[in-house]
């Protein structure tokens, strides 16, 4: 500590230059803070999974429908608990742009298979008495002030009523929220009796199943055993675990990993070799008063410390500010983003994972010039002072 | 006062030592079979002209380069036989460096300059504190103590140097060239300031000059020449 002084000194020695720099790794770390953000939007949820939960979809495409009668046949599968379905509603709420999911569900069973899915026991009931009653996520309800007993017109995309009429009238009759932070809590969920009975076309239907194994060990034995189920049959089905095709879902838009790792790589490596200039010129223009430092008994490892201490000071207060200031600037940015990326949020593991390569780069920048200072010969040094 | 010395009462002892630079195919003899001995409590200047070797040999007294060959002991340690690393050691608990250029840190003010070589020491803060002020007020700068050195005229700079100096208690003050890049009238001050620290403080100064003004302050001075020493004369 007695040592801060110095190296925070010696930073403010070129004030433009060091703001510059600092400048320009606070943009990387914004960068970084909101490709986290999205990457956590579009296969965080992969990591929120169910590991005893498997979905089901028709082996071709997920648009392509599946009988509602798989469902007691998947029920009588060994290793499967119980299984329960959703429909891809595609509703809209009074414009376009305000996108969030509702799909039809069977309630008691989609409650139970989703844990995470908190709703209060009385909201439960009530729901379970209310045929056009739906549920909706605290995030979507606050986005359009809805409260309970409130009547929601969503007009579908794709299913009619029998009357030929597009827009579905659902009762408010409860607001759930989420067990984890990544818990997205923006769809609207009501029951599929209802929808059943009220839809024009498509009856017996149903988009997907959702399975719970008793064993997440025998998943991969289980989906085959439900793959062979309906093997030959006209709706073949593909049965993945949840994550997988929560990723395959993501994947549709490429490879997000790759595509975020591969910015991230370009801006860092950038900021590597401007960070590692700033240190460089730092170093040179100090040959001689490092020579006085070991003049007057700093040791080699000591001068190399220094100089690793300044370069990871500069990167680690870049990488905090830049950091903190993606974190505050995120949920403004998430709120637009609300019904396409729910979920889009600057997730903890990504701010450990941000100090950490804000130390990383500190050191990786400093290491070069630190060698040369430790290779000074201090009469040399003295000289060039 | 925390001086090493031998029995006799010499502190540094050079014996038949050689200095050697390599300049690409070239070799230039610096110092060649040099002897000196230096008694604690001296004030001794080195005079020669440019080129002859007096910073070299400073130097290596100083442990900041090492000999080609010979014995070379300051302090009661073999200079020539310690590693990097305990070399540095021995510099912070023996040796005071007072440069031409005063080579201060220009980010720092006077007293976070003086108190550079109290932060390799186990002192607390506080007792640093004491320290820097006891040196500052030993140059007559304590009322400068918060400027830095850009604000300081060179006579006041070098006066900083020397506080940092001598802020140790150190066994040995080398300066080189202390007064070459001052006016006459600094330069008498340091000079004076120098003899002070010798005659009421009992330091041993080796200093190195080209200006025979300084060097008529010490008690003894050396001419070396072309890499050998010549007596002078004992005041």
């Amino acid at each position: 500590m007695k040592f801060l002084h110095l190296i925070w000194c010696n930073l403010r020695r070129k004030k433009l230059r060091t703001s510059l720099t600092l400048l320009s790794i606070i943009v990387a770390f914004i960068l970084f803070g909101f490709l986290s953000a999205i990457q956590q939007a579009l296969v965080g949820g992969v990591a929120l999974a169910g590991a005893d939960r498997l979905v089901v979809r028709e082996k071709v495409s997920i648009i392509n429908l599946l009988p509602v009668s798989y469902e007691a046949r998947m029920d009588r599968i060994p290793g499967v608990d119980f299984s329960t379905f959703q429909t891809w509603f595609g509703g809209i709420y009074q414009d376009p742009k305000n996108f969030f999911m509702q799909n039809p569900v069977e309630p008691e069973k989609f409650l139970k298979i989703h844990p995470e899915i908190i709703l209060p026991p009385d909201e439960e009931k009530t729901w379970l008495a209310t045929r056009t009653g739906a549920i909706v996520g605290r995030r979507t309800a606050e986005r359009f002030g809805w409260k309970i007993g409130d009547k929601v017109p969503i007009r579908s995309t794709i299913w009619s009523q029998a009357n030929g009429n597009l827009t579905w009238t659902f009762d408010i009759v409860g607001i759930y929220d989420g067990r984890d932070k990544g818990t997205d809590t923006t769809p609207l969920f009501f029951r599929y009796d209802y929808f059943d009975e009220a839809r024009q076309f498509g009856k017996g239907q149903v988009g997907w199943y959702t399975i719970r194994i008793k064993d997440p060990s025998q998943a991969a034995e289980v989906a085959k055993r439900v793959d062979a189920e309906f093997e030959n049959s006209p709706a073949e089905t593909k049965t993945e675990p949840e994550g997988a095709f929560i990723q395959g879902w993501a994947a549709q838009l490429g490879n997000i990993v790759l595509i975020v790792s591969s910015i991230l790589g370009m801006v860092f490596f950038t900021i590597l070799l401007v960070t590692g200039n700033t240190m460089a010129q730092a170093v040179r223009e100090r040959t001689g008063e490092l020579g006085v430092l070991k003049a007057i008994g700093f040791t080699n490892a000591r001068v190399v410390t220094l100089v690793l201490a300044e370069s990871c000071l500069l990167t680690v207060l870049g990488g905090m500010v830049g950091l903190g200031l993606a974190l505050a600037i995120t949920p403004a940015i998430a709120q637009p983003l609300a019904g396409l990326l729910p979920m889009f949020f600057l997730p903890t593991r990504a701010l450990f994972t941000g100090f950490g390569l804000s130390i990383a780069l500190g050191l990786v920048t400093g290491i070069f010039p630190a060698l040369q200072a430790m290779r000074l010969r201090v009469a040399d040094a003295l000289r060039r002072m | 006062m925390s001086e090493s010395k031998s029995n006799n009462g010499t502190l540094v002892q050079v014996e038949r030592v050689g200095k050697v630079f390599h300049r690409g195919s070239e070799d230039i003899h610096v110092l060649a079979d040099l002897n000196l001995q230096v008694p604690a409590g001296e004030f001794l200047a080195l005079m020669g002209p440019s080129g002859s070797g007096k910073t070299t040999l400073l130097n290596l007294i100083g442990g900041l380069d090492r000999p080609t060959n010979g014995a070379l002991t300051v302090a009661g340690e073999r200079l020539d036989q310690l590693s990097d690393r305990a070399l540095a050691a021995w510099r912070a608990r023996h040796i005071g460096f007072v440069f031409q250029l005063y080579n201060l840190m220009p980010v720092l003010t006077a007293e976070r300059n003086v108190e550079l070589p109290l932060l390799l020491t186990h002192l607390s803060r506080a007792e640093r504190q004491k320290h820097v002020e006891t040196a500052l007020a030993v140059v007559g700068l304590s009322h400068r103590a918060k400027h830095y050195p850009r604000t300081l005229s060179g006579g006041e700079q070098q006066r900083v140097g020397i506080a940092r100096g001598i802020v140790t208690d150190p066994t040995l003050l080398l300066c080189d060239e202390p007064t070459g890049d001052l006016d006459r009238k600094a330069g008498d001050e340091i000079l004076n300031l120098l003899q002070s620290l010798n005659r009421e403080h009992g330091k041993t100064i080796i200093m190195v000059t080209h200006d025979p003004h300084a060097s008529a302050r010490a008690a003894r001075t050396l001419h070396l020449d072309k890499g050998q020493l010549s007596n002078g004369e004992v005041k």
